[in-house]
């Protein structure tokens, strides 16, 4: 397995772990009131933005671990060029990123046009910024794994 | 229009080469060793200017290091 499918396993798990984590903590103070008060959309105003910051640190922490960890146990140079073949994939993972979460906006958007409750809405978008994010890590698996 | 196949001979030359190893043409080339063994194993048709690159590595013409099976 080469360095970079190891690094796609790692963000893969790790995006999981941490979105994971971060979500069952924060739904414990989900505020139970009217789901159209201004106290919910703070909630998920915050979550979004901590779930940002949340995500940044924990990777960068995750990666230099990794490294480490990966340099250690393979003993090789971990790759300081991105080159072309790597600019495709990453391309091409971007683009079926950015159709998983499209696919996900509209349906946010429709559940607003069908009368559900604005929370509705914010986890269906929260669930596609997920699997979006998720789709980047699977589709460079893939692609680097199978071939472009 | 039938999908054509690109072969290679990157193997053979680099063996050609005094064994050049796969991390010696990939910093020639200026790419990844993850990348020469993608194009070696034919996972990976390269843009034209890497497969020049790495024909100029060899210093052989470029249909020497890469050739087309025509579709049946």
């Amino acid at each position: 397995m080469s360095y970079q499918e190891r690094r796609s396993l790692v963000n893969l798990i790790s995006d999981i772990m941490i979105t994971g984590a971060y979500t069952v903590y924060r739904f414990q103070h989900y505020p139970e009131t009217d789901p159209y008060s201004p106290e919910i959309f703070q909630f998920w105003g915050s979550f979004f933005l901590l779930l940002i910051a949340v995500s940044i640190v924990a990777k960068i922490i995750i990666y230099i671990i990794f490294s480490i960890i990966n340099t250690i146990a393979t003993r090789e140079e971990i790759p300081s060029i991105t080159d072309e073949r790597d600019k495709l994939i990453g391309l091409k993972a971007m683009r079926n990123t950015l159709y998983t979460f499209m696919i996900g906006f509209v349906l946010g958007m429709a559940s607003l046009a069908f009368d559900q409750p604005p929370t509705v809405m914010f986890i269906i978008l929260f669930g596609a910024g997920f699997l979006s994010s998720l789709m980047t890590d699977v589709s460079e698996f893939y692609y680097y794994r199978r071939g472009v | 229009m039938d999908k054509i196949i690109i072969h290679n001979n990157i193997r053979k030359l680099r063996f050609e080469h005094n064994e050049m190893t796969q991390q010696e043409l990939a910093d020639k080339a200026g790419v990844t060793r993850q990348t020469i063994v993608a194009i070696e194993k034919g996972n990976y048709s390269p843009s034209l200017e890497l497969a020049f690159r790495i024909a100029l590595v060899f210093d052989v013409p470029l249909e020497e290091v890469f050739y087309v099976e025509k579709p049946s």
